[in-house]
C-alpha cells in the first residue's frame, strides 16, 4: 500500500507547503518508461502521482495529453499493464492514484477493479466523467476496499452541487481552475481561487487544483490559496520534448524540482 | 410483445443513458434541461417551431407508396415517409432547428455540431443562418474527404468546418472535439448534437423534435390503408430518424419496430458498426448504451460505407428497446445496402442516401418474411446527392467531369 493521501495531506500542511500532485499516462512513451519517469517526478519532490489509464476517447484533455495516451495505447498499455505500473511504483515516498476515465474501469468490473488497485498498493481514483449521481456501485467498491475517490468541482458548479461532489468525495476534492480540457496555459484560471473559497464551505477535505499549472511561480500562486497542486500537461510536454529517455528523466526532474519549489508557501 | 414505456427516468431508460461528462458540463446540462422544459409547454416556442416546419422545413412530408420496389419485397405494401424532401436532404433539419431556436431561448449566439456524412452539419450551418447564430461544424479529416461537397455547402452557409485530426478521424473524434470545445466555451455556446444519444438530456431532446416524423407518419399510413402498419423499419446510426419513426408507434404492440444497423464488411470480418451484433453495454459520449469495444473498454472503430452509420455507439434509448425486445436489430452489410440503393433507385426515381438504404434492403427481409398482405412504413431519411461519387465508385460508373470520387473504405 502507497501513502494515503490523508498522511500525504496531514505532512505537507504542517511542513507550510501545497502538495505537489503529478499525473503521467501510464505506458507513455512505453510501460517501463513511465515507471522510471513517475520514480523520478518522486525523487524530485512529488507527493502523489496520478497514473493515468489510456483510454481511446479522453474527452477532458488537451492535445498533449491526448497524444500520450494514444501513444500508450499503441505500446500496448492495457488495464492490467496499468496495475503493474502501479505495483512498481515507489509507494514508501508518495501515494499512488490512478486517473481514468469511466469505461475502463465499468469494463474491467467495479469491485473487481477496486480490489485489484488496492492489491497493487494504489489507493486512490479520480475519474474525471463520472459523478456522484451515475456512481453508485463504485461507492460501494471504493469504501470496501479503502481507495479514496475523487470527484470533481468546476467554476460551473453550483453550491448545492459543490454540496453533493464532495460529500461522496474523500482523500482531497479536485478543483478544476478553469472551463476547459487539460494543457499547460498562460494564466491559471481567475475562478480558481473563488471555487477553492466555495468548496471550503462545503468541506474540510484537502483542495487541490488541477488544468493549467506549468511552472514554479504558478505553483507558488495556487499553493497560496489551495492544499494541492495538480501538474499534467507540462510533464507530458517534456517528455514529447526529449530527445530520448536520460533527457525526458533529466527534464521531468528538473520541473519537478521548480515546482516543488513552488508549493513551499514560505519560498519565494 | 409487451407495450414497454420507454420514458426516461431522470435520463435513463432501464440502464442505459445517464450523465457520464466533465463536472464542468453538469451546469449546462442542468440549464439545458430546464430550458427544453419551458420550451415545450411554452405556446409561442410550439408555434414558432410549427412554423418553420411548415414554411421552412416543407412539413409535413408526404408518404409515398412504393410499389414497384414493393415487388421486390415479398408483394408486401410499402409505404415511404419521405424526409429526403425536407430542405437541406434529410431528418436532420427536424433536430437542428429545433435545437437553434433553443439555443436562442437560453440567450447563447453560437452552435457547434458534429458530423459524419455531413447532414447534421449542414442542417445545423443552414438553421444557424436562418436564425443568426454563429456556427462551428467538427468533422472528421477521413470525413471531410469522404463528403467533400458537404464541407463546402456548410462553409457557404457561413459554418466554420474544423477538421479533426485526433484517433481514428471519424465521426466519434469529431464528438470528442465537439465537447472539448463546449467546456471551454459553455455560457455562449449550444452544442447541438445532431443523434439520440450523448448525456441527458439530449437523447430525450432530439426524440422530441425528431418525433414529428412518427406523428406524422402514423396519421398519414391510417389515411392512406385504414389500419396501423405491420412494421416500422428505419436505419439506426446514432439512432434519430428510427426514434423518430418509433416514437409514433411504441405503444402499438400490434406494429414491429425493425432497426438496421451498419454490417460493413460482414460482422465476421471486424470491419463493421454492428453495435447489438457485436457489441457490449459500456459508457461513451456520457452514455451508457451498447458499444463497440475491446475486452479493455477501449472503443473499436467502426466500419461503413455509409458515413452516417459509422459510429461505434447508439442511442441509449434503442439499447433499451433491444434489451427488452420490444425492437429488433440487424446488420445490412454494404453489398446488400448498395444493392437496395440502387433497387429503389431505379424502380421508384428516388436516389436515396446510403444510410437510408440500409432501411430499404431491410424492407426487403421483413416483407419477404411477412408476406403480401403486409403493410411497411420505412423512414426514407435522407437523399442521396452527398453518395453520388460513393455509388458511381462502387458501381463501377464512369463520373462525369468535375465531380471528385472519394475513396471508398
Amino acid at each position: 500500500m502507497s501513502r494515503r493521501l490523508s498522511e500525504v495531506f496531514a505532512q505537507t500542511k504542517s511542513a507550510d507547503r501545497a502538495a505537489l500532485i503529478g499525473y503521467l499516462p501510464a505506458g507513455f512513451p512505453t510501460p517501463d518508461a513511465s515507471i522510471e519517469l513517475m520514480n523520478a517526478m518522486i525523487d524530485a519532490g512529488v507527493d502523489a502521482i496520478e497514473v493515468g489509464l489510456p483510454y481511446s476517447d479522453p474527452l477532458m484533455d488537451g492535445a498533449d495529453i491526448q497524444f500520450a495516451v494514444d501513444a500508450a495505447l499503441s505500446a500496448g498499455t492495457t488495464t492490467d499493464v496499468v496495475l503493474d505500473v502501479v505495483r512498481r511504483l515507489d509507494g514508501e515516498r508518495a501515494a499512488i492514484l490512478v486517473m481514468s476515465y469511466w469505461n475502463p474501469i465499468e469494463r474491467y468490473g467495479v469491485e473487481r477493479f477496486a480490489v485489484a488497485l488496492a492489491a497493487a498498493g494504489g489507493n486512490g481514483v479520480i475519474t474525471p466523467d463520472l459523478t456522484p449521481e451515475e456512481a453508485g456501485p463504485w461507492l460501494a467498491a471504493t469504501k470496501a476496499n479503502e481507495i479514496d475517490r475523487i470527484f470533481l468541482v468546476a467554476p460551473s458548479s453550483t453550491d448545492d452541487r459543490i454540496v453533493t461532489v464532495v460529500k461522496n468525495t474523500s482523500g482531497f476534492v479536485y478543483a478544476a481552475s478553469t472551463m476547459g480540457v487539460t494543457g499547460a496555459r498562460s494564466q491559471v484560471g481567475a475562478g480558481a481561487q473563488g471555487l477553492v473559497a466555495r468548496a471550503r464551505l462545503a468541506t474540510d477535505l484537502p483542495i487541490a487544483v488541477g488544468l493549467g499549472v506549468s511552472t514554479g511561480a504558478q505553483a507558488h500562486e495556487v499553493a497560496a490559496y489551495s492544499d494541492g497542486v495538480i501538474v499534467g500537461s507540462a510533464f507530458v510536454r517534456c517528455i514529447r520534448q526529449a530527445v530520448d529517455l536520460p533527457a525526458a528523466l533529466a527534464a521531468v526532474r528538473t520541473l519537478a524540482g521548480e515546482l516543488a519549489e513552488g508549493v513551499n508557501r514560505r519560498a519565494g | 410483445m409487451t407495450t414497454v414505456s420507454t420514458a426516461a427516468v431522470s435520463g435513463h431508460y432501464g440502464p442505459y443513458g445517464g450523465r457520464f461528462v466533465p463536472e464542468a458540463l453538469t451546469a449546462a446540462l442542468d440549464e439545458l434541461d430546464a430550458a427544453f422544459r419551458s420550451a415545450i409547454v411554452d405556446p409561442s416556442f410550439i408555434d414558432r417551431l410549427t412554423e418553420l416546419e411548415r414554411s421552412y422545413t416543407g412539413r409535413p412530408s408526404p408518404l409515398t407508396r412504393a410499389d414497384r420496389f414493393a415487388a421486390h419485397c415479398g408483394g408486401a405494401r410499402v409505404y415511404l415517409k419521405r424526409e429526403d424532401l425536407n430542405h437541406t436532404g434529410s431528418h436532420k433539419i427536424n433536430n437542428a432547428i429545433g435545437q437553434a431556436l433553443l439555443t436562442q431561448r437560453m440567450g447563447k449566439t453560437r452552435m457547434i455540431a458534429e458530423t459524419g456524412a455531413g447532414q447534421h452539419g449542414v442542417a445545423t450551418a443552414t438553421a444557424a443562418a436562418l436564425l443568426g447564430l454563429e456556427c462551428t461544424v467538427f468533422m472528421g479529416e477521413e470525413d471531410t474527404r469522404r463528403q467533400a461537397l458537404n464541407v463546402v455547402r456548410m462553409q457557404l452557409l457561413g459554418a466554420e468546418v474544423f477538421s479533426v485530426t485526433a484517433g481514428s478521424r471519424t465521426l466519434k473524434d469529431a464528438i470528442n472535439e465537439a465537447m472539448r470545445d463546449w467546456v471551454s466555451t459553455v455560457e455562449r455556446t449550444h452544442y447541438v448534437l445532431g443523434t439520440v444519444t450523448g448525456p441527458a438530456p439530449f437523447p430525450e431532446i432530439v426524440r422530441y423534435f425528431q418525433s414529428v416524423v412518427g406523428r406524422e407518419a402514423r396519421k398519414q399510413i391510417q389515411e392512406a390503408e385504414g389500419r396501423l402498419p405491420d412494421a416500422v423499419i428505419a436505419c439506426v446510426g446514432g439512432g434519430s430518424n428510427a426514434m423518430g419513426l418509433f416514437s409514433g408507434f411504441i405503444d402499438d404492440p400490434s406494429v414491429q419496430l425493425r432497426g438496421y444497423e451498419a454490417g460493413g464488411d460482414g460482422v465476421e470480418t471486424g470491419r463493421h458498426a454492428a453495435r447489438f451484433a457485436a457489441g457490449s453495454p459500456g459508457v461513451l459520449h456520457g452514455t451508457r448504451t451498447y458499444v463497440m469495444q475491446d475486452e479493455w473498454g477501449q472503443t473499436i472503430a467502426s466500419h461503413s460505407i455509409s458515413a452516417g452509420l459509422d459510429y461505434p455507439g447508439v442511442g441509449p434509448e434503442h439499447s433499451w428497446l433491444h434489451d427488452t425486445g420490444r425492437a429488433t436489430y440487424e446488420p445490412i452489410n454494404d453489398a446488400e445496402a448498395m444493392e437496395a440503393f440502387a433497387l429503389l433507385s431505379r424502380t421508384e426515381g428516388i436516389i436515396p442516401a446510403i444510410e437510408t438504404a440500409h432501411a430499404l434492403a431491410g424492407a426487403m427481409r421483413v416483407g419477404r418474411e411477412l408476406g403480401s398482405d403486409a403493410v411497411l412504413l420505412l423512414n426514407l431519411s435522407g437523399r442521396g446527392d452527398k453518395d453520388v461519387a460513393t455509388a458511381a465508385r462502387w458501381f463501377g460508373i464512369g463520373a462525369p467531369e468535375g465531380i471528385e470520387i472519394s475513396e471508398g473504405r
